[in-house]
C-alpha cells in the first residue's frame, strides 16, 4: 500500500508552497514516517517552527503546532517543554534560522541537554528571503549578498551541536530519502537534545546562482558527497576531501535538563 | 501479460514538475509530460518505491500489487 501521508497533513493544505524540486517536502515525509514508526500522538506532540522555507513546516502538519518569530524556535520550544515535560516536542528550521539568528538558543537548548528533537534543513542560504548568505554557505558561493563570492567560512553544524553538549547529533541528506526516518526516530527516542541536520537543496536562490543547471544536479551532488560513518573510517583524508559524513554522529547520556528541573522544584519545595 | 509490480498513481495537482522521480527511476517506468509527471513504461515497475519516497510534493503514490 502507498503511504497514508494526508491523515498528518492538514486537510487542504496541499499542494504546498515550496518550490519545484526543493528538498523539504521529502523531508517532511521522512519526519512523518518517523512519527508513526515512534508512535508519536498528535495531541501529545508539539512540532514549534521560526521563520523561513522549512519553518513553513508547521502550517502543514496537523500536530500542535507553533510557528514563532525568526530563530527563536528553540527558546519556544524550551518553554512549551518545561510546562509539559510529557510532550514529544520537535523543532523544525532551516540553517539561517538555526544557527545565525536562532544561533544563542541553538546552542543553549544543546547544553541544557533538554529532550527535543531539532531537524534543521540545511539548504546554505536563506532561501524564503531572497538568498541571503548564511553561515552554512560554503565559502566562495554566490549569494545575492555575496555577489563576488562568500568569504566566511562555513559553520559545521554537527561539530556545532556537539561542540555546545547535544547528547545525540546526526546528518542525512534530502536525497537519501529513507534514512531521514531512521534518523529522526532515533533522535525521536533519544532522551535529550537530539540535533538531526539535513542537508538540503535550494534550486531557485542558491542552485542558480551557483551553477547547478537543474534540480537534479543538486540531488546528485548530494548523493555523492555523503559517505556513512562507517563508510568513512575506512577512507583515507585524501579520499574524504569534500565530502560530508552521514548517519549517527555522536551519542551519549547525560541527565536530561526538564527532569534536573523538577529535582530543582521539589528542593525548592522543601521536599 | 502486465510485469508490473505495482500501479503508480500520479496526484497532478499536487505535481511541479521537479523530475526528481523521472531521474532516479531505476527502470525508467516515469516520464516528464510537459510540466506533469506521466507513467510512461508501467509494466517496468519493480515497486521499489524510490519515486514515492523522493517526491517532494506528495504527488506520487506506489500501490503495490
Amino acid at each position: 500500500m502507498a503511504y497514508d501521508y494526508e491523515k498528518h497533513i492538514r486537510p487542504g493544505k496541499l499542494p504546498h508552497i515550496w518550490c519545484p524540486g526543493c528538498g523539504h517536502g521529502i523531508i517532511m515525509k521522512g519526519m512523518i514516517r518517523a512519527f508513526e514508526a515512534c508512535g508519536l500522538e498528535k495531541n501529545n506532540t508539539a512540532i514549534i517552527s521560526g521563520i523561513g522555507c522549512a519553518s513553513r513546516m508547521t502550517g502543514y502538519m496537523d500536530y500542535n503546532t507553533l510557528h514563532t518569530a525568526h530563530g527563536r524556535a528553540a527558546a519556544f520550544a524550551t518553554g512549551v517543554k518545561m510546562a509539559k515535560p510529557e510532550m514529544d516536542v520537535i523543532v523544525v528550521g532551516g540553517d539561517g534560522d538555526g544557527t545565525a539568528i536562532g544561533g544563542n538558543h541553538f546552542i543553549h537548548a544543546c547544553r541544557r541537554n533538554i529532550d527535543m528533537t531539532y531537524v534543521i534543513m540545511n539548504n546554505s542560504i536563506y532561501g524564503m528571503t531572497g538568498g541571503q548568505f548564511s553561515p552554512c554557505t560554503p565559502t566562495g558561493a554566490l549569494a545575492s549578498t555575496t555577489v563576488y563570492g562568500n568569504p566566511d567560512p562555513t559553520f559545521d553544524i554537527a561539530k556545532l551541536a556537539i561542540g555546545a553538549g547535544a547528547t545525540f547529533v546526526a546528518r542525512g541528506t534530502a536525497f537519501h530519502a529513507a534514512q531521514i526516518e531512521k534518523l529522526v526516530a532515533e533522535g525521536i527516542r533519544h532522551k535529550g537534545l537530539a540535533v538531526i541536520e539535513i542537508l538540503d537543496d535550494c534550486p531557485t536562490t542558491y542552485g542558480r546562482r551557483n551553477k547547478f543547471r537543474s534540480v537534479i544536479d543538486m540531488m546528485k551532488r548530494l548523493k555523492e558527497i555523503a559517505v556513512p560513518v562507517a563508510a568513512a573510517a575506512k577512507m583515507t583524508p585524501e579520499q574524504l576531501e569534500g565530502k560530508v559524513l552521514t548517519g549517527v554522529l555522536h551519542k551519549e547520556e547525560r541527565p536530561e535538563y526538564t527532569e534536573q528541573y523538577a529535582q530543582v522544584i521539589s528542593r525548592a519545595k522543601g521536599a | 501479460m502486465s510485469g508490473a509490480k505495482a500501479e503508480i498513481e500520479i496526484i497532478e495537482r499536487n505535481c511541479k514538475g521537479c523530475s526528481i522521480c523521472v531521474e532516479f527511476c531505476p527502470t525508467k517506468v516515469l516520464a516528464m509530460d510537459a510540466f506533469v509527471v506521466k507513467v510512461e513504461n508501467a509494466d517496468a515497475c519493480i515497486a521499489c518505491m524510490q519515486c514515492e519516497l523522493r517526491c517532494p510534493d506528495f504527488a506520487i503514490k506506489v500501490h503495490k500489487l
